[in-house]
């Protein structure tokens, strides 16, 4: 029963990247940051490359944003996803403007299963992914987990953890939720959402990157798909976390024993 | 009008999820900048007793709402439950606390309302047409205050920046009728709950958190924790492995915990670990790496081999005690 899977690539900075607020409070310091696809996409396409190689079908990777976002597409491209489809976005954008466009995408695209990120790591909203399906009308099984670890030999093995039922008309999920671990079966199509356990992401093989600079890239855009991205919701202000007090070294568990008793009344 | 309405969550026995509580309180203050009133929603198979739990912790209302269709919570029954609710009461606010349920269900009622969505609460500011929020952005490198435009508008409390909303008395309990879900999509299968007789991470005095430098031995960890009646963590690496289970994992995409006492062992100090835990009131590091960034979040640090340290820790406690 193959399988077409529609994944996401929001570009954001790098997760080593030192975040700085800027002096005026209105953005971060953009210098020597480094952009890369949002660490729980990769883990959806990986997810996405695991279920077509087990099922057949194909996947296709969106992302929406300036032309910068080649980069993040061909990085799922160089992967192994398919095609591509970029909607050309410039400005500001909310996650009500973001779910619009997928929608859109999606009804052209007529996927069976799409797979985003649980969160983006630069807005930290974890949203889009939940947006998208209700308006859809589709099931959603969000924070797709699986009980090995990434050390075991199921990963090794690049199972799939989202499992395909035999008859193609759902997918089960293992989700992780506060307490332990949810099963759930949801009905295709749906939309999943990806947490840090599900997979371990492959390199692109060089091949694999050769071969993408020749797969298509499709732009469209919000006015195109008909999709207001008017913004509803604006950062008006940003500011650095509040400084933790400069702590001590201590020399030895008996001298920490006494700060933590006598100075901070923690025990 | 500036109601607000705020999702009751259970656990797993049934019982009300504490974080609700904190949830509570941001909405009281919401409505306080808008000039509304507070509601709540509980959702179960029978959710009398849910909400009376909660009714007299400074709500004016408590909807209850029962059906068989809520004996499990599923997303795509329990949104349109809550979405119908807030239209009919007017509720300009909608929320619940960031669990993974308040996480999973508040886009879903978002998407519903068509309103814009803060998570991840940590204040209110302003008032009137003035009132924003601020949330964490970039794993807490950045806090940033927020405007909401839409008519309705949704949120996730982070618990660990609000007081629980106290037993002041006063609120009263409506059963209502849920509509029933247009179609069944996602289904229950089953829940592999992970037990354990520690207090509950988000909710605990005190956390002693593991790292890669355990090497997946939790032994030091675990009898430091039962010396001070502590909840146990870990960092993302120990997860990953397989060392412990996820539902420990403290951090950006993680559990965020403010304990009295955050005692973190072999873990390096990463900003998506330290977003989780740099609230907690005293932290303590010990590690064998002197350079290692999680000193510069720590009141205490202690250059150390946690096989030996915590050992000669807990046994320095219970002295002392
Ligand atoms: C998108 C994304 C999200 C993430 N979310 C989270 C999150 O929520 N939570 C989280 O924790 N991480 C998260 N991470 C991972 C994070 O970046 C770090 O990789 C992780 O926190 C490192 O774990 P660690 O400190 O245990 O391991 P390491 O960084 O490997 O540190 C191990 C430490 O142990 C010390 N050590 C070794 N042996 C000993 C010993 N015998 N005694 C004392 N000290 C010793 C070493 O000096 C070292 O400092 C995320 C990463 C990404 C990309
Ligand atoms: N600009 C974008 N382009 C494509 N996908 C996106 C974009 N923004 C968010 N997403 C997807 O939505 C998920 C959740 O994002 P968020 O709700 O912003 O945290 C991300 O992991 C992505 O998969």
């Amino acid at each position: 029963m193959p399988l077409k899977i529609l994944v996401t690539a929001k570009r954001v900075e790098d997760s080593e990247s030192k975040i700085k607020v800027d002096a005026a409070g209105t953005g971060i310091v953009k210098e020597g940051l480094k952009y890369k696809i949002n660490p729980f996409d990769e883990i959806g396409v990986e997810e996405a490359l695991r279920l077509v190689a087990k099922h057949g079908g194909e996947v296709v990777v969106v992302s929406v944003g300036t032309k910068d976002v080649h980069e993040q597409l061909r990085h799922a491209l160089a992967m192994g996803a398919n095609k591509a489809v970029w909607v050309h976005h410039d400005g500001p954008i909310d996650q009500l403007g973001i779910a619009g466009c997928l929608q859109k995408v999606v009804e052209k695209e007529k996927p069976d299963l799409c797979i985003l990120g649980k969160q983006a790591i630069d807005d930290d909203q974890g949203q889009v992914g939940q947006y998208l399906a209700e308006w859809l009308g589709w099931a959603q099984a969000t924070f797709a987990s699986k009980e090995e670890s990434l050390e075991s030999e199921a990963e090794k093995a690049k199972t799939p953890a989202i499992q395909l039922a035999a008859d193609g008309k759902s997918i089960t999920v293992i989700r992780e939720v506060d307490g332990g671990l949810l099963t759930v079966s949801s009905p295709l199509p749906a939309v999943a959402t990806t947490e840090l356990r599900l997979n371990q992401p492959r390199y692109a093989s060089l091949p694999g990157i050769m071969k993408a600079k020749s797969k298509p890239i499709e732009e469209l855009t919000p006015a195109g798909l008909g999709v207001d991205v008017g913004v509803k919701l604006t950062v008006t202000k940003l500011a650095p976390p509040p400084a933790r007090k400069a702590g001590i070294k201590v020399p030895d568990v008996a001298t920490l024993v006494d700060k933590l008793k006598n100075e901070a009344k923690a025990l | 009008m500036g109601n607000v309405l705020i999702f009751v969550e259970a656990n797993p026995d049934g019982s009300l999820r504490k974080a609700t509580l904190n949830a509570i309180t941001a909405g009281q203050q919401l409505a306080k900048a808008t000039g509304g009133e507070v509601h709540a929603v509980a959702l179960a198979k029978d959710a009398g007793a849910l909400a009376n739990a909660v009714k007299a912790h400074g709500v004016k209302v408590v909807h209850a709402g029962s059906g068989p269709h809520f004996e499990h919570y599923v997303a795509e029954d329990f949104a349109p439950a809550v979405a119908a609710l807030a239209t009919t009461l007017k509720a300009e606010w909608v929320g619940a606390a960031a669990t993974s349920i308040g996480r999973d269900l508040l886009p879903r009622v978002a998407a519903k309302l068509k309103a814009a969505m803060a998570s991840e609460i940590m204040s209110v500011t302003g008032s009137g047409a003035d009132v924003a929020v601020t949330r964490p952005m970039w794993a807490g490198a950045a806090i940033a205050t927020v405007k909401l435009s839409s008519p309705v508008k949704c949120f996730t409390v982070r618990a660990t920046e609000f007081a629980l909303a106290e037993a002041s008395g006063g609120g009263e309990v409506q059963p209502f009728t849920p509509a029933a879900p247009e179609k069944p999509l996602t289904k229950f299968v089953g829940f592999k709950e992970v037990k354990s007789a520690r207090p509950a991470l988000t909710e605990a005095r005190v956390v002693v958190s593991g790292g890669r430098g355990t090497k997946g031995d939790f032994g030091p960890i675990e009898g430091l924790a039962d010396e001070l009646h502590a909840a146990v963590g870990a960092s993302r690496a120990v997860c990953d492995a397989g060392w412990q289970p996820n539902d420990l994992q403290v951090g950006q995409t993680g559990k965020v915990v403010a304990p009295q006492l955050y005692i973190a062992a072999g873990i390096s100090g990463a900003i998506q670990h330290v977003a989780g835990m740099k609230g907690s009131k005293t932290i303590v590091a010990v590690n064998k790496d002197p350079d290692a960034p999680i000193f510069q979040v720590a009141d205490y640090g202690l250059v150390a081999d946690l096989f030996k340290a915590l050992p000669e820790l807990q046994a320095a406690i219970k002295a002392a005690k």
